[in-house]
């Protein structure tokens, strides 16, 4: 592991092409123009509706137009590949479509059960953006990270949480996924590779550079040749102005860790609007300033993620190091529920709902019928039924509960008058001490 | 120098360690024996240590365990504890504990809240250390202490060594530890010589964390300190011994868990309590050990617990002005005293 030097031949021009050295077949548009700012209009949520105007052009969206213009020579774009069609299997198209259903189902029931009194606290729903948390978490395999914000229920149940486990959570039950010690904002399971569950921004980002620095380690230093895992951070666009993500862009690169950096960027930072927030707002150039590949891809399609994140697993797991991946998406909610509900380009992204379009194209293709998409609705209904009755059967956290887990080795709550560790007063996991 | 601790009988000291040697091989050691324990920090690797601390290392272990970073210490605190959510053990070090304020988001929210919010699924076995508090003229921004703000927080354990003896077995068990350690170290100590005996040079010596030690007996007044402090509080009490009050000298060496079993027992020995500490008054370290006394034993106290700290201002660079701003030997001595003459009824 090099570790201080800096990298010698992975600046701009070996980039292009991004990944792989068979250029023909590697659909990847590293920038796609004009992107989204070139057609969008700065407007701040209490302006009204939305309307896009590709033509109109003020000039704010001049400039960012000719920033997105000169990134072109940054990293190499390749035309729109022509006929391509992206093949999955009815196999891979079905996990993929009962994953987003399982995704959007679940938050909507959030919803419900929040309003009803069930849940409390922060919640923070991902209706809209199922399609990068399925397009990216689907193509892991077991051993590898994913690591997140307050927005995590659904990259858990992605990554394979059982939804009773994330809905007891939520609850603040005992059988949650954390025994109720974490909630929204804080999914763990060690089992499933989920590092959580932040409330901070940004702060997922150094946590998932660990596991991937961990994972290099375990392969250099102990040489443990079987580990090949990867690290997928999961992040918004306002993180993306936090001096820590550009803190691991640059280590992430020096240290060529096996790392997916993927931006939700949904255009809204609670109310502050991207491009009100950031200098230049094309996020994918921002890899390149750190030697690392850009790519910018439509996130509502969650084929396309889908190619984008084999490349970029593939990549990181051959030890080629890390990959920017900003995924143009949407939240169909506000950023939480306690949030008002009114982004102004809904509309716009509502036709694009990215569940609408993957049925589309498996009706489309003959990969499904109407039936068979029916029954995964049906049985996704059944599991969320489930999962709330689960939650509400579960039990409270015993007394006992609150001073557990503080530590892995509990002696830290110190000696107790009596001269002996307090952890090892009976009373104390009784949830009847005094400390 | 002779250090005081040096008078103590029952010590039969052949050789001398300093601070610096004795952090050097405990993380020497640890990383010998453990290859998951590797170090990251600033200058911790070609330069051997911004304090010299990682002398060697490098050479002895690859680039691969001593890892120089770049200055992005929120960056590579929140990596090193990343890569301890699954297993490794990282030790970090900061170049002092003011720039670790960088990182203290990781320090708190990811390292010590995790065990609690995954419900114990994921521990994080991660040393964070360098100096800590004023050194010489360094000014307001480089000299704060940081120990009552980390031992405020649930989730840590932090630790204050004063000797080389001290430095060795709290180190190494902080690296052995499960949980996340904040490892407070001294700059003007680390150049300091102190007796070790052949059990400290054992490669498996450790010592307890949660216990503080008994620097010197004495039967008039109780004087906790920790890191510098105890140095000053061992001179004080020689100073105390020729006027008659015989001064009894607790090392915390651990700030969280504090030791208040061994702090109470002294004072219902001694009556009087005087805490000596170089941060700030309000909230540090001395309030907490006044109010565990005062709720354990109250009855016991002959005199109102006295404080010294730091003064309530950000340090001043003048040397003069630095002087004042922390505790020197006569404020302890002068504490002594008044903890001595006063009772609890009137003055």
């Amino acid at each position: 592991m090099a570790s201080c030097h800096a990298p010698q031949a992975s600046f701009f021009p070996q980039i292009s092409p991004p990944f792989s050295a068979d250029t023909s077949s590697s659909p990847i548009v590293s920038c796609r123009f004009p992107c989204r700012y070139a057609s969008l209009q700065v407007s701040s949520p209490s302006s009204g509706t939305f309307v896009p105007r590709a033509e109109e052009k003020t000039k704010t969206e001049r400039n960012i137009f000719a920033c997105a213009a000169t990134a072109s020579r940054l990293v190499a774009e390749k035309p729109a590949p022509t006929k391509k069609k992206t093949t999955i299997t009815k196999e891979e198209g079905l996990v993929l479509y009962e994953d987003m259903v399982l995704g959007r189902s679940f938050e909507d029931m959030c919803a419900q059960m929040y309003y009803r009194g069930k849940m409390f606290g922060f919640v923070h729903l991902y209706n809209g953006q199922e399609a990068v948390s399925t397009g990216f978490i689907k193509c892991l395999k077991e051993g590898d990270f994913v690591c997140s914000t307050y927005r995590d229920h659904v990259h858990a149940l992605s990554k394979g949480v059982p939804a009773r486990s994330v809905m007891s959570e939520l609850f603040g039950k005992a059988t949650g996924v954390c025994r109720g010690q974490g909630g929204s904002m804080h999914m763990f399971s060690k089992e499933h590779g989920v590092l959580g569950g932040f409330a901070f921004i940004g702060e997922g980002i150094p946590v998932a550079t660990g596991a991937a620095f961990k994972s290099k380690y375990e392969k250099e230093v102990l040489k443990n040749d079987k580990v090949d895992a990867v690290s997928v951070a999961f992040f918004g666009d306002g993180t993306c102005n936090n001096g820590q993500f550009f803190e691991c862009l640059n280590m992430a690169a020096l240290w060529k860790l096996p790392i997916i950096f993927v931006v939700e960027n949904n255009l809204w930072a609670i109310g502050m609007s991207h491009i009100r927030a950031t200098s230049d707002p094309n996020i994918w150039k921002k890899g390149p300033a750190f030697g690392i590949p850009g790519v910018h891809v439509d996130g509502m399609d969650v084929l396309k993620v889908r190619e984008v994140a084999i490349e970029a697993i593939a990549r990181a797991r051959r030890g080629d190091g890390p990959t920017l991946v900003e995924c143009e998406t949407y939240r169909f909610r506000g950023h939480s529920l306690a949030d008002p509900d009114e982004l102004p380009e809904k509309a716009h992204y509502a036709a694009r709902d990215p569940i609408l379009a993957l049925k589309k194209y498996l009706l489309q293709h003959n990969l499904a019928d109407e039936n068979e998409l029916k029954s995964i609705q049906t049985r996704i209904d059944e599991v969320l039924e489930d999962a709330v009755d689960f939650a509400e059967a579960s039990p409270l956290p015993p007394r006992s509960q609150l001073l557990e887990n503080v530590f892995a080795d509990p002696k830290g709550f110190g000696i107790g008058p009596d001269g002996r560790y307090r952890c090892e007063d009976p009373s104390f996991t009784a949830g009847t001490a005094q400390v | 120098m002779q250090s005081p601790s040096s008078l103590r009988s029952f010590c039969a000291a052949a050789k001398e360690m300093t601070v610096r040697d004795a952090l050097n091989s405990a993380i020497d050691e640890e990383m010998s024996a453990d290859s998951k324990v590797y170090l990251m920090g600033e200058e911790v690797g070609e330069y051997q240590g911004a304090y010299k601390i990682s002398k060697g290392l490098l050479q002895k272990f690859g680039p691969d365990r001593v890892l120089d970073t770049p200055i992005t210490e929120a960056g590579f605190t929140g990596i090193g504890v990343g890569s301890a959510f699954y297993g490794l053990k990282p030790i970090v070090e900061f170049m002092t504990f003011n720039f670790a304020m960088q990182a203290i988001d990781h320090i708190i929210n990811s390292a010590a809240k995790t065990n609690y919010m995954s419900a114990g699924q994921i521990s994080v076995p991660i040393v964070f250390r360098g100096p800590n508090g004023a050194a010489a003229g360094v000014a307001a921004q480089h000299s704060q202490c940081f120990a009552a703000w980390y031992g405020s927080c649930p989730g840590l354990k932090v630790l204050s060594p004063y000797s080389a003896e001290d430095a060795r077995g709290l180190l190494k068990a902080a690296i052995r530890d499960p949980d996340p350690v904040v490892f407070l170290e001294n700059e003007i100590l680390y150049g300091e010589a102190f007796p070790v005996s052949a059990e400290v040079l054992d490669p498996s010596f450790v010592l307890p964390i949660g216990k503080a030690k008994i620097e010197r007996e004495g039967t008039d007044v109780t004087v906790t300190a920790f890191s510098k402090m105890v140095g000053y509080a061992l001179k004080a009490a020689e100073i105390l011994e020729k006027e008659g009050i015989n001064v009894e000298v607790i090392n915390l060496r651990s700030i969280r868990p504090l030791d208040r079993a061994t702090i109470n027992q002294s004072v219902r020995k001694t009556n009087r309590l005087v805490t000596v500490e170089e941060g700030w008054p309000q909230h540090g370290i001395g309030a907490e050990i006044c109010t565990s006394v005062v709720e354990e034993s109250f009855d016991y106290l002959d005199a109102p617990v006295e404080r010294i700290t730091g003064a309530d201002v950000p340090m001043p660079y003048a040397a003069n002005l630095e002087r004042m701003a922390v505790p020197q030997i006569e404020d302890i001595v002068r504490a002594v005293k008044r903890a001595c003459s006063r009772s609890a009824r009137g003055k």
